[in-house]
């Protein structure tokens, strides 16, 4: 018997271009949580995929238990005990929680003594079983689009507990829940820890790591940098091998000085009564103003109500004193306010469109010729400034924005907006999904434009990141403005006091 | 040299087409010859123009299935208008004869309309442009019914089929027909709109992520109703064409040229999943497929076998497309 359950070995794979993994090995203990780190593109998801047979390796060997083993696809991986949690959960949501649990591998019975039907009633008997084994108590034939994001990814984690895993893999699975729904998932990986499962722990949030991990891998650029015991390491540590450079400072130091009141939100209500309601808020010119909240707190939609993606019922936006009608995306920006939304994939990057078309299409306005014809020429110029400027890394600027990391693609949608000058930004979660070198970039960006006048309100989850980028904090919780602290004072306790002050 | 080696390697039906057809042209007479060049340029000009107006609607993620009923009824539209006054058969005999030009206003009038409807349903609406322009498809079949009350209509003045049936040179030795400066025309409108304009852009933006498209400003809902409304211009010019090109409308006329437009864009490259498409591809993709039915014709195929092999060939094409986008997986 091999102390691993499982090993892979000399892992390699090229996609054209580029060398995804290098010779890469993991080793994994049953009954540990193994985290493996490394920034956005090191070749953790590609790892990960090779082991659940998504992706095939060019080069390199498996074992389970100390038994060599090939994996073909993902229902090759689950026979063999491996079960994996997506990054972004591809649930059904149209079907029930049970049936999504069992999708692929129905219990069956025979109707009449021969014909194959789904065995419903064993189904959902099983179904509870396991999701009382993670702690959930729900009822297995509710819609599963009923259920938040964290109760469907316990849904996901019942599923990999009902094939009986014996690896677990769990790639980014805390990026959307809140504390709360977070303590929950450790609980429940305390639970599987116990019974023996190995879990591979994919995060890039360093608390959550040193907490729960017993071991630490950590790759770079393809490459295996090595594996330590968890105990006694440190976030500097970890940091520097990933990166592979020392990081002193965090965030940038910020010269930025706020002045008088520019833009101004007075009594902004939703039309959805469980949304924003009563919101008034002002940002300075050159500020940086921090919006906190748990997941729920309404701070997207508010920003999308201010940006005209959203219904409102009452309220006013004012820029220098002057009232804007803001009734889609187009009359906002010709307002002067931008926002980068929070789901990058989802509202914005065009994938399949190139770097250029990506950055230019929010100004096309300001490069007509005759009315009618577009200077692609200028175009060109701008597109090849912004790439410099934010310091962009694309092989050129016909790629394919889909193609480029997530770190490049947020530089990319910045520069959108920064091509068109606006004097209010709005950053929906700036840093999502970005690994550490990257968001330091942004972070510098950020005071960047703070210095030059730009008025600038920035959501964000992360607490470190709030306290310190924001001159001004305003906290939100269910819908509401529940208080304002300033950048200096800012500690996590006082924020999350101002974000758990739900209405009796 | 290496770009066309690549562009080769990357279509393949077009590679083994283009071989067929030298193979069919060196064992088959007269496939090389004026008249035959003349043949295929004539059917692709026509085919392109359809292709251009439903292009804009594939690639931001739609399609329009209303586009050979749209062309039957410009087509029967333009035949009624242009009747001969002293012609027999003619269906409205108080009309009164009309310039041909005159009847190609009011088609494209008429085109422009449904096309609006088309693009209001779909932009406004939201219902899925499949089932918008499945129903106008039908909606316009059926008045093109009523208008025809299903009698064939010939009688055309000769100055309407010989200006657009006319060529330059003649039939036996090079000649190049009018059609094809009127398509050429198009191709290079649509070119310089796709890659010149902001609505081009725009087009591009929605069909790679229409969310993303309007959070940037971009007014998709207008963007959205002007390419419907662009593609029932040209079917109504198309329709316009082909009346005179076939000495004679009907409201059959036109039946599945919507298919046949949407597999040309499609085996030129135009992305079924949006965002991406050329006018030279979908100029390729019509010739390609006007190409396939002449040397079938010269094969002496059974013309049944016809459709069965222009199935096969569209699908192949797409789904060779698709392979490619799964290999970078």
């Amino acid at each position: 018997m091999s102390e691993y359950v499982l090993e892979m070995k000399d892992v390699y794979k090229a996609f054209p271009g580029v060398i995804a993994l290098n010779h890469v090995k993991l080793q994994l203990r049953p009954g540990t949580v193994h985290a493996l780190m490394g920034e956005n593109g090191a070749g953790k998801s590609t790892l990960m995929k090779c082991m659940f047979g998504i992706y095939s390796m060019d080069e390199g060997e498996i074992y389970i238990d100390g038994q060599k083993t090939e994996i073909h696809n993902p229902s090759e991986a689950l026979e063999k005990g491996i079960a994996m949690v997506h990054q972004e959960l591809q649930p059904i949501p149209a079907r029930t929680i049970g049936e999504n649990i069992y999708l692929g591998r129905y219990p069956m019975k025979k109707a009449l003594g021969f014909i194959p039907v789904v065995d419903h009633a064993k189904m959902y008997a099983d179904a509870e079983r396991v999701l009382k084994e993670v702690r959930m108590n729900f009822n297995p034939r509710t819609k599963l689009g009923e259920l938040s994001v964290s109760q469907m990814q316990s849904v996901e984690i019942a599923k990999a507990v009902s094939a009986n895993c014996r690896v677990l893999i769990l790639d980014e699975p805390t990026s959307s829940l809140t504390q709360n729904e977070v303590e929950a998932l450790f609980r429940i990986i305390d639970d599987l820890k116990a019974k023996g499962v190995a879990i591979v722990y994919i995060s890039h949030k360093m608390d959550e790591i040193l907490r729960i991990s017993d071991e630490v891998t950590i790759m770079r650029d393809g490459q295996y940098i090595g594996t330590w015991d968890a105990k006694g390491l440190t976030t500097d540590f970890i940091i520097t091998k990933m990166v592979g450079r020392e990081l002193t400072n965090l965030y940038p130091p910020r010269e930025n000085v706020p002045g008088e009141v520019v833009f101004e939100v007075e009594d902004f209500t939703s039309i959805n009564p469980k949304s924003f309601r009563n919101v008034s808020f002002n940002v300075r010119k050159s500020e940086i103003l921090g919006v906190a909240g748990l997941v729920g707190a309404q701070r997207t939609e508010l920003m999308e109500g201010i940006f005209g993606i959203r219904s409102k019922t009452k309220g006013t936006v004012k820029y220098l004193g002057k009232e804007l009608t803001i009734t889609q995306p187009k009359t906002a920006i010709d307002n002067g306010i931008a926002m980068l939304t929070e789901d990058r994939r989802a509202s914005g990057i065009m994938g399949v469109l190139s770097v250029a078309d990506n950055i230019s299409i929010a100004s096309l306005n300001h490069y007509v010729d005759h009315g009618i014809v577009l200077n692609n020429k200028k175009i060109e110029e701008l597109v090849q400034e912004n790439i410099k400027t934010m310091n962009t890394k694309t092989p050129s600027s016909k790629t394919p924005i889909g193609s480029l990391s997530g770190g490049n693609q947020q530089k990319v949608l910045i520069g959108r907006w920064l091509a068109n000058n606006p004097d209010v930004l709005i950053l929906d979660e700036p840093t999502r999904g970005i690994d550490v070198g990257a968001k330091y970039e942004i972070y510098t960006i950020i005071a960047d434009l703070a210095k030059q006048g730009k008025s600038i309100i920035m959501i964000s989850s992360e607490m470190g990141e709030l306290i310190g980028m924001s001159d001004r904090i305003m906290v939100m919780c269910d819908g509401r403005v529940t208080g304002f602290i300033d950048g200096k004072d800012a500690t996590q306790e006082n924020i999350m006091e101002l974000a758990t002050q739900f209405e009796a | 040299m290496k770009k066309v080696l690549d562009y080769l390697k990357g279509n393949p039906i077009v590679v083994m087409l283009a071989v067929v057809s030298i193979i069919v042209g060196f064992t088959t007479k007269n496939f090389f010859s004026w008249a035959n060049f003349g043949n295929l340029m004539s059917n692709t000009a026509i085919r392109f123009i359809i292709a251009l107006g439903v292009s804009g609607c594939l690639i931001t993620k739609g399609t329009d299935l209303s586009a050979g009923r749209q062309v039957g009824l410009a087509a029967c539209l333009s035949g009624i208008l242009v009747q001969r006054a002293d012609y027999t058969g003619r269906l409205f005999a108080n009309l009164p004869e009309f310039n041909m030009f005159v009847a190609l206003i009011v088609v494209i009038i008429a085109g422009a309309m449904f096309g609006c409807m088309n693009g209001l349903i779909v932009s406004r609406l939201k219902v899925p442009p499949f089932i918008t322009t499945l129903g106008t498809q039908t909606i316009v079949y059926g008045l093109c019914l009523t208008l025809t009350n299903a009698q064939p209509i010939g009688g055309f003045r000769d100055t309407y089929i010989k200006l657009i049936t006319g060529r330059i040179g003649s039939v036996k030795g090079f000649h190049l027909p009018y059609l094809l400066f009127v398509a050429a025309f198009f191709g290079l409108l649509f070119w310089f709109i796709y890659n010149k304009t902001r609505h081009g852009k725009y087009m591009y933006a929605i069909g790679g992520n229409e969310v993303a498209a309007e959070v940037s400003g971009v007014n998709t809902k207008k963007t959205t109703l002007m390419i419907y409304v662009t593609a029932g211009i040209m079917y109504a010019i198309a329709g316009w064409l082909l009346a005179a090109k076939s000495g004679g409308a009907s409201a059959s006329m036109g039946q599945g040229y919507e298919l046949e437009a949407i597999a040309g864009c499609t085996i030129g490259g135009i992305s079924t999943t949006g965002g991406i498409g050329t006018v030279p591809g979908v100029l390729v993709g019509v010739l390609v497929f006007e190409l396939l039915k002449i040397v079938l014709q010269f094969l002496g195929v059974n013309p049944y076998y016809n459709y069965i092999v222009q199935g096969i060939v569209i699908v192949t094409a797409v789904a060779l497309d698709i392979r490619k986008n799964i290999k970078k997986k």
